[in-house]
């Protein structure tokens, strides 16, 4: 695949090219289009960050599954049904009111697809991907999250295939909250590090969308 | 290698932009969504591994790389892939029909396969019989190391001193791996002051990593 291949040779649109990809490799038996939509299915439908705020939320009313899951995310989490692909080393990093932990993968797109699916498109971006690392506050400004000059910024690049996630803080307000209601309050940017998690007045404002 | 992909702490690449949370759809267009499919599917034949993978997509012009979007550079990894393994041909890819039939004798994955091995995973680690050489609170600097080949060790911090925060236990080694070697290293989390990497600190910012022991000394 030379770099010019699309000035010289046709079909030079991508969707036309995929779609010329996928009946090659259908017609050579390379690869069975039930599988394909099936891989296609659970990662669209069936993974996403619904999982990771179960996780989140067990871990915030419930002391002995929290100490696990800091220990032995893996563990913890696969206790709860989320296991597999690209959430094989999972290791969770606690939000205090002096350290807040921000998730990046500089070198491609390394996210724990088991709790939180697939990541979104400006996890995938170059301006995240330079930036998280040498501005990590500005980043989060960009997301609307202002945090006091004396908080740590904690950034984790993931360059191998342990995966991070974040435990965001539990929102004051939400004490007598039960564990369904408080995974309302768990968003996927929470649980990167771009965002906290919502407080309870920013349900009744916001749509619910995190799937 | 120091590609276009090698992207920590480049400077010029703009605002991030996100899209509202709620609004995002998992794929933006049908074309995303079946390269996504295919490279998965391409993946369960078992001819390479994931730091394979990662390396079509890094050998490409740089500028190719930043230009393209992000399933963009899936297409162009996964279609390396095919060609490099002699799935299929230059011709096949151009005109989009089969010209040649497939010789080799692979296994493909049915509907039912595909849970399972999603589900199973491809877990990396492996029990070393060496102890690890790091403890977590050593002073360690990355070695340099411009190579051609894959590498998970970035620029960025390349002649960096930092200190270990965490032994992951053993792991694949992705520099070997790429080279179709099973090879186990001690992997890390190294942690930098944004001071050490960038030169000013007064963010109170810090950077953790993971870094295998081949790439790190002591400092």
């Amino acid at each position: 695949m030379s770099h010019d291949h699309d000035h010289t040779e046709p079909p030079s649109d991508i969707a036309l090219r995929v779609k010329a990809l996928e009946s090659l490799l259908i017609e050579k038996g390379l690869v069975d289009p039930a599988a394909l939509d099936e891989i296609i299915d659970n990662y669209e439908h069936r993974v996403g960050p619904r999982n990771g705020a179960h996780v989140v939320a067990k871990a915030w009313v419930d002391q002995d599954f929290k100490q696990r899951l800091l220990e032995d995310a893996t563990g913890a989490v696969a206790s709860l049904g989320y296991s597999g692909r690209q959430g094989e080393h999972l290791q969770v990093v606690e939000n205090t009111p002096g350290l807040h932990n921000l998730v990046v993968c500089t070198l491609c797109s390394c996210y724990p697809w088991t709790v939180l699916g697939l990541p979104p498109a400006w996890y995938k971006s170059a301006p995240y991907r330079s930036r998280a690392v040498s501005e990590p506050r500005a980043v989060l400004e960009e997301f609307g999250t202002q945090l006091p000059q004396d908080v740590t910024i904690r950034v984790w690049d993931s360059t191998s295939e342990m995966r991070y996630l974040v435990l965001p803080i539990r929102p004051t307000g939400t004490e007598d909250w039960t564990e369904e209601q408080l995974q309302k309050l768990v968003t996927r940017n929470s649980m990167i590090g771009v965002e906290l998690a919502r407080v309870p007045g920013e349900l009744e404002s916001q749509p619910q969308g995190n799937n | 290698m120091q590609g276009g992909h090698d992207l920590g702490g480049k400077q010029g690449l703009g605002p991030i932009d996100p899209e509202p949370e709620s609004e995002e759809p998992v794929f933006h267009s049908e074309w995303e969504r079946r390269i996504f499919g295919i490279t998965l599917a391409a993946g369960m034949l078992g001819q390479w591994n994931i730091d394979q993978s990662r390396f079509a997509r890094e050998r490409q012009h740089p500028a190719d790389y930043l230009r393209n979007s992000y399933y963009e550079n899936w297409y162009e990894g996964v279609c390396k892939l095919l060609l490099e393994n002699g799935l299929i041909s230059e011709t096949e890819l151009l005109n989009g029909t089969v010209s040649e039939p497939v010789v080799s004798e692979l296994r493909v994955p049915s509907r039912e396969d595909v849970e399972k091995i999603l589900n199973s995973g491809g877990p990396t680690q492996m029990e070393l019989e060496s102890p690890p050489k790091f403890q977590p609170g050593d002073q360690v600097r990355v070695n340099r190391n411009y190579t051609n080949g894959h590498t998970r060790a970035p620029a960025y911090v390349q002649g960096c001193i930092g200190e270990i925060a965490m032994h992951h236990g053993g792991h694949v080694f992705p520099d070997a791996n790429v080279k179709g070697q099973l090879q186990g290293e001690h992997l890390y989390a190294v942690r930098f002051s944004s001071k050490n990497l960038w030169g000013y600190g007064n963010d109170n910012s810090e950077v953790t990593i993971d870094l295998w022991e081949p790439y790190l000394a002591k400092a």
